[in-house]
Protein backbone atom coordinates (compact mmCIF):
# COMPACT_ATOMS: atom_id res chain seq x y z
CA UNK A 1 0.00 0.00 0.00
CA UNK A 2 1.86 3.07 -1.09
CA UNK A 3 1.42 6.63 0.67
CA UNK A 4 3.51 8.05 -1.96
CA UNK A 5 0.54 10.35 -3.02
CA UNK A 6 -0.02 11.63 0.03
CA UNK A 7 2.52 14.41 -0.94
CA UNK A 8 -0.22 16.82 -2.64
CA UNK A 9 -2.22 17.39 0.92
CA UNK A 10 1.19 17.17 2.35
CA UNK A 11 1.60 20.73 1.24
CA UNK A 12 -1.13 22.36 2.11
CA UNK A 13 -0.99 20.97 5.82
CA UNK A 14 2.79 20.98 7.33
CA UNK A 15 1.75 18.06 9.51
CA UNK A 16 -0.90 16.37 8.41
CA UNK A 17 -1.46 12.99 9.93
CA UNK A 18 -1.20 10.06 8.08
CA UNK A 19 -4.02 8.62 7.52
CA UNK A 20 -5.45 4.76 7.02
CA UNK A 21 -2.88 4.17 9.54
CA UNK A 22 -3.59 3.52 13.21
CA UNK A 23 -7.35 3.30 12.52
CA UNK A 24 -6.64 0.46 9.28
CA UNK A 25 -4.97 -2.68 9.99
CA UNK A 26 -2.72 -2.85 6.82
CA UNK A 27 -0.52 -5.97 6.36
CA UNK A 28 2.71 -4.10 7.81
CA UNK A 29 0.78 -2.88 10.78
CA UNK A 30 -0.42 -6.34 11.42
CA UNK A 31 3.66 -7.37 11.03
CA UNK A 32 4.52 -4.69 13.64
CA UNK A 33 1.92 -6.36 15.75
CA UNK A 34 2.77 -9.53 15.35
CA UNK A 35 6.40 -9.03 16.10
CA UNK A 36 5.67 -6.55 18.88
CA UNK A 37 4.01 -9.52 21.07
CA UNK A 38 5.72 -11.98 19.89
CA UNK A 39 9.00 -10.82 21.55
CA UNK A 40 7.24 -9.59 24.41
CA UNK A 41 5.77 -13.54 24.81
CA UNK A 42 9.65 -14.51 24.56
CA UNK A 43 10.91 -12.30 26.63
CA UNK A 44 13.18 -10.23 24.69
CA UNK A 45 11.38 -6.73 24.75
CA UNK A 46 8.65 -5.84 27.44
CA UNK A 47 5.49 -3.74 26.78
CA UNK A 48 7.11 -1.00 28.85
CA UNK A 49 10.64 -0.85 27.14
CA UNK A 50 8.63 0.15 23.63
CA UNK A 51 6.32 2.31 25.56
CA UNK A 52 9.60 4.20 27.58
CA UNK A 53 11.04 4.01 23.56
CA UNK A 54 8.39 5.31 21.93
CA UNK A 55 8.06 8.55 24.74
CA UNK A 56 11.12 9.35 24.34
CA UNK A 57 11.67 9.76 21.08
CA UNK A 58 8.09 11.41 21.28
CA UNK A 59 10.12 14.08 23.92
CA UNK A 60 13.05 14.65 21.43
CA UNK A 61 12.32 17.74 19.09
CA UNK A 62 14.29 20.55 17.31
CA UNK A 63 14.25 22.19 20.60
CA UNK A 64 17.79 20.54 21.79
CA UNK A 65 19.82 21.52 18.75
CA UNK A 66 18.38 25.18 18.64
CA UNK A 67 19.80 25.36 22.62
CA UNK A 68 23.01 24.06 21.46
CA UNK A 69 22.97 26.62 18.52
CA UNK A 70 22.25 29.09 20.67
CA UNK A 71 24.40 28.43 23.60
CA UNK A 72 26.94 28.46 20.45
CA UNK A 73 26.48 31.84 19.22
CA UNK A 74 26.26 33.23 22.68
CA UNK A 75 29.63 31.59 24.20
CA UNK A 76 32.56 31.70 21.60
CA UNK A 77 34.53 29.05 23.98
CA UNK A 78 31.74 26.79 23.81
CA UNK A 79 31.19 27.26 20.15
CA UNK A 80 34.82 26.09 19.64
CA UNK A 81 34.63 22.93 21.86
CA UNK A 82 31.43 22.10 20.04
CA UNK A 83 33.22 22.07 16.59
CA UNK A 84 35.75 20.18 18.26
CA UNK A 85 33.45 17.29 19.69
CA UNK A 86 30.01 17.86 19.42
CA UNK A 87 28.69 14.98 21.16
CA UNK A 88 30.54 16.23 24.71
CA UNK A 89 29.49 19.52 24.24
CA UNK A 90 25.64 18.18 23.85
CA UNK A 91 26.45 16.25 27.03
CA UNK A 92 28.04 19.29 28.57
CA UNK A 93 24.78 21.08 28.47
CA UNK A 94 22.79 18.10 29.47
CA UNK A 95 21.80 16.86 26.09
CA UNK A 96 21.93 13.14 25.96
CA UNK A 97 23.23 11.76 22.65
CA UNK A 98 23.85 8.32 22.99
CA UNK A 99 26.93 6.63 21.33
CA UNK A 100 26.68 8.35 17.83
CA UNK A 101 29.54 10.60 17.19
CA UNK A 102 27.97 14.10 16.38
CA UNK A 103 30.33 16.46 14.20
CA UNK A 104 29.23 19.96 14.06
CA UNK A 105 29.62 22.23 11.23
CA UNK A 106 29.47 25.85 11.00
CA UNK A 107 28.10 28.08 8.55
CA UNK A 108 29.75 31.63 7.54
CA UNK A 109 29.72 33.99 5.48
CA UNK A 110 31.93 32.03 2.89
CA UNK A 111 30.89 28.19 3.41
CA UNK A 112 27.15 26.94 3.53
CA UNK A 113 26.90 23.44 4.89
CA UNK A 114 24.21 21.04 4.75
CA UNK A 115 22.97 17.37 5.79
CA UNK A 116 22.05 14.48 3.65
CA UNK A 117 22.12 10.51 4.20
CA UNK A 118 22.62 8.52 0.51
CA UNK A 119 22.46 5.33 2.74
CA UNK A 120 18.99 5.76 4.15
CA UNK A 121 17.92 8.31 7.01
CA UNK A 122 20.34 8.65 9.65
CA UNK A 123 20.03 12.27 11.18
CA UNK A 124 20.96 13.96 14.16
CA UNK A 125 17.43 12.65 15.71
CA UNK A 126 18.90 12.94 19.61
CA UNK A 127 19.16 16.42 19.37
CA UNK A 128 15.90 17.13 16.27
CA UNK A 129 13.99 14.17 16.65
CA UNK A 130 12.47 11.66 13.68
CA UNK A 131 13.55 12.95 10.56
CA UNK A 132 10.67 14.30 8.17
CA UNK A 133 9.82 12.61 5.32
CA UNK A 134 11.01 14.54 2.86
CA UNK A 135 14.69 13.81 3.72
CA UNK A 136 14.25 10.25 3.84
CA UNK A 137 12.82 10.87 0.01
CA UNK A 138 14.58 8.98 -3.16
CA UNK A 139 14.48 12.82 -4.75
CA UNK A 140 16.68 14.51 -1.51
CA UNK A 141 19.09 11.79 -0.86
CA UNK A 142 20.12 11.51 -4.80
CA UNK A 143 20.28 15.33 -5.43
CA UNK A 144 21.44 16.63 -2.44
CA UNK A 145 24.99 15.41 -3.27
CA UNK A 146 25.26 16.47 -6.74
CA UNK A 147 23.71 19.75 -6.92
CA UNK A 148 22.68 21.39 -3.86
CA UNK A 149 22.08 24.64 -4.91
CA UNK A 150 19.31 23.60 -6.78
CA UNK A 151 17.76 21.24 -4.24
CA UNK A 152 18.56 24.18 -1.47
CA UNK A 153 16.66 26.68 -4.07
CA UNK A 154 13.96 24.03 -4.11
CA UNK A 155 13.59 24.98 -0.20
CA UNK A 156 13.47 28.86 -0.95
CA UNK A 157 17.17 28.86 0.25
CA UNK A 158 19.16 30.85 -2.17
CA UNK A 159 22.71 30.81 -1.38
CA UNK A 160 24.89 33.49 -2.98
CA UNK A 161 27.53 31.89 -5.87
CA UNK A 162 30.83 32.73 -3.96
CA UNK A 163 29.80 31.16 -0.87
CA UNK A 164 31.00 27.32 -1.20
CA UNK A 165 28.30 24.67 -0.36
CA UNK A 166 29.41 21.45 1.68
CA UNK A 167 27.15 18.59 1.71
CA UNK A 168 28.03 16.30 4.83
CA UNK A 169 26.81 12.63 3.97
CA UNK A 170 25.45 10.66 7.10
CA UNK A 171 26.31 7.40 8.40
CA UNK A 172 25.11 5.02 10.81
CA UNK A 173 27.67 6.23 13.63
CA UNK A 174 28.45 9.79 12.82
CA UNK A 175 25.52 12.23 12.38
CA UNK A 176 25.94 16.09 11.52
CA UNK A 177 24.27 19.14 12.46
CA UNK A 178 24.39 22.61 11.36
CA UNK A 179 24.86 25.58 13.02
CA UNK A 180 23.61 28.38 10.96
CA UNK A 181 24.38 32.03 10.85
CA UNK A 182 23.20 34.12 13.24
CA UNK A 183 20.90 36.58 12.58
CA UNK A 184 21.46 40.39 12.27
CA UNK A 185 20.01 42.58 15.06
CA UNK A 186 20.22 39.77 17.54
CA UNK A 187 22.29 41.95 19.91
CA UNK A 188 21.86 41.11 23.55
CA UNK A 189 19.46 38.39 23.04
CA UNK A 190 19.29 35.81 25.91
CA UNK A 191 19.74 32.33 24.38
CA UNK A 192 16.14 31.38 25.20
CA UNK A 193 15.19 34.26 22.43
CA UNK A 194 18.23 33.27 19.92
CA UNK A 195 16.60 29.75 20.29
CA UNK A 196 13.48 30.28 18.63
CA UNK A 197 15.14 31.53 15.75
CA UNK A 198 16.91 28.16 15.21
CA UNK A 199 14.84 26.18 12.86
CA UNK A 200 14.67 22.24 12.58
CA UNK A 201 15.29 22.81 8.54
CA UNK A 202 18.57 25.99 9.81
CA UNK A 203 20.24 22.65 11.33
CA UNK A 204 19.96 20.28 8.81
CA UNK A 205 21.16 23.48 6.27
CA UNK A 206 17.99 23.88 4.35
CA UNK A 207 17.25 26.42 5.20
CA UNK A 208 18.38 29.91 7.59
CA UNK A 209 17.51 31.06 10.75
CA UNK A 210 14.69 32.90 11.07
CA UNK A 211 15.41 36.46 10.41
CA UNK A 212 14.48 38.95 13.55
CA UNK B 1 21.41 6.53 -4.89
CA UNK B 2 23.60 9.48 -4.22
CA UNK B 3 23.91 11.76 -7.30
CA UNK B 4 21.77 9.47 -9.22
CA UNK B 5 19.30 11.56 -11.38
CA UNK B 6 15.98 12.19 -9.37
CA UNK B 7 12.70 14.87 -9.52
CA UNK B 8 11.85 17.60 -7.24
CA UNK B 9 12.32 17.30 -3.10
CA UNK B 10 8.84 17.53 -1.98
CA UNK B 11 8.88 19.11 1.23
CA UNK B 12 6.51 16.41 2.87
CA UNK B 13 5.67 15.39 6.43
CA UNK B 14 3.74 14.09 8.28
CA UNK B 15 3.40 13.25 12.12
CA UNK B 16 4.09 9.75 12.96
CA UNK B 17 1.68 7.03 13.68
CA UNK B 18 1.91 5.40 16.77
CA UNK B 19 2.64 2.12 14.76
CA UNK B 20 5.13 4.02 13.28
CA UNK B 21 6.71 4.86 16.40
CA UNK B 22 6.58 1.61 17.59
CA UNK B 23 8.34 0.23 14.68
CA UNK B 24 11.20 2.82 15.46
CA UNK B 25 11.08 1.67 19.07
CA UNK B 26 11.50 -2.10 17.87
CA UNK B 27 14.95 -1.09 15.97
CA UNK B 28 16.21 1.36 18.64
CA UNK B 29 15.67 -1.65 21.50
CA UNK B 30 16.40 -4.61 19.32
CA UNK B 31 20.26 -2.60 18.21
CA UNK B 32 20.63 -1.54 22.14
CA UNK B 33 24.07 -2.96 23.30
CA UNK B 34 22.60 -5.17 26.05
CA UNK B 35 20.57 -7.10 23.22
CA UNK B 36 22.17 -6.58 20.02
CA UNK B 37 19.75 -8.14 18.21
CA UNK B 38 20.06 -6.44 14.82
CA UNK B 39 22.47 -4.24 13.33
CA UNK B 40 22.11 -1.31 10.77
CA UNK B 41 23.79 -3.43 8.21
CA UNK B 42 20.87 -6.20 8.63
CA UNK B 43 18.11 -3.52 8.84
CA UNK B 44 19.89 -1.98 5.21
CA UNK B 45 20.46 -5.62 3.92
CA UNK B 46 16.74 -6.40 4.19
CA UNK B 47 15.49 -3.11 2.92
CA UNK B 48 17.87 -3.36 -0.32
CA UNK B 49 16.59 -7.25 -0.65
CA UNK B 50 13.12 -5.48 -1.48
CA UNK B 51 14.75 -3.82 -4.80
CA UNK B 52 13.97 -0.37 -6.02
CA UNK B 53 10.46 -0.81 -6.09
CA UNK B 54 9.72 -1.15 -2.39
CA UNK B 55 10.39 2.72 -2.52
CA UNK B 56 7.64 3.55 -4.43
CA UNK B 57 5.57 1.03 -3.36
CA UNK B 58 5.79 0.72 0.24
CA UNK B 59 6.41 3.36 2.91
CA UNK B 60 9.51 4.25 4.75
CA UNK B 61 8.24 2.34 8.16
CA UNK B 62 6.62 -0.85 6.41
CA UNK B 63 10.33 -1.17 4.43
CA UNK B 64 12.14 -0.99 8.29
CA UNK B 65 9.00 -3.43 9.67
CA UNK B 66 9.75 -5.79 7.09
CA UNK B 67 13.65 -5.70 7.02
CA UNK B 68 13.26 -5.70 11.27
CA UNK B 69 11.51 -9.14 11.05
CA UNK B 70 13.38 -10.52 8.14
CA UNK B 71 16.40 -10.02 10.50
CA UNK B 72 14.62 -11.96 13.52
CA UNK B 73 13.75 -14.91 11.05
CA UNK B 74 17.21 -15.32 9.55
CA UNK B 75 19.04 -15.10 13.29
CA UNK B 76 16.27 -17.67 14.51
CA UNK B 77 14.88 -15.12 17.21
CA UNK B 78 11.14 -15.99 16.03
CA UNK B 79 9.91 -18.04 12.91
CA UNK B 80 8.26 -17.62 9.96
CA UNK B 81 5.76 -20.27 11.21
CA UNK B 82 4.84 -18.05 14.89
CA UNK B 83 5.11 -15.15 12.75
CA UNK B 84 2.15 -16.81 10.24
CA UNK B 85 -0.06 -17.43 13.35
CA UNK B 86 0.36 -14.59 15.27
CA UNK B 87 -0.58 -12.32 12.49
CA UNK B 88 -3.55 -14.57 11.85
CA UNK B 89 -4.39 -14.10 15.23
CA UNK B 90 -4.27 -10.28 15.03
CA UNK B 91 -6.32 -9.70 12.12
CA UNK B 92 -8.73 -11.70 13.88
CA UNK B 93 -8.76 -10.37 17.03
CA UNK B 94 -9.22 -7.02 14.78
CA UNK B 95 -11.90 -8.12 12.84
CA UNK B 96 -13.43 -8.74 15.96
CA UNK B 97 -13.08 -5.38 17.42
CA UNK B 98 -14.37 -3.75 14.52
Amino acid sequence: MSHDQDHDHAHVHRFPPRPDQDDTLTYYRAMETAVRELLIDKGVITADDVRRQVEDMDGRNAGRGAKMVARAWLDLAYKQRMLANGSKAAEEIGLDVGPLKLVVVENTSSVHNVIVCTLCSCYPRMLLGLPPDWYKSRNYRSRMVREPRAVLAEFGTVIPPDVAIRVHDSTADMRYLVVPKRPTGTENWSEAELARLVTRDSMIGVALANEV
Amino acid sequence: MGGLPAGAVEPSEHDYALWEKRVDALMMLLSRKDRRLLTVDELRRNIESLGPEAYDEMTYYERWIYAITQTLIQRGVITVDELGRKIEAVKTREAQRA
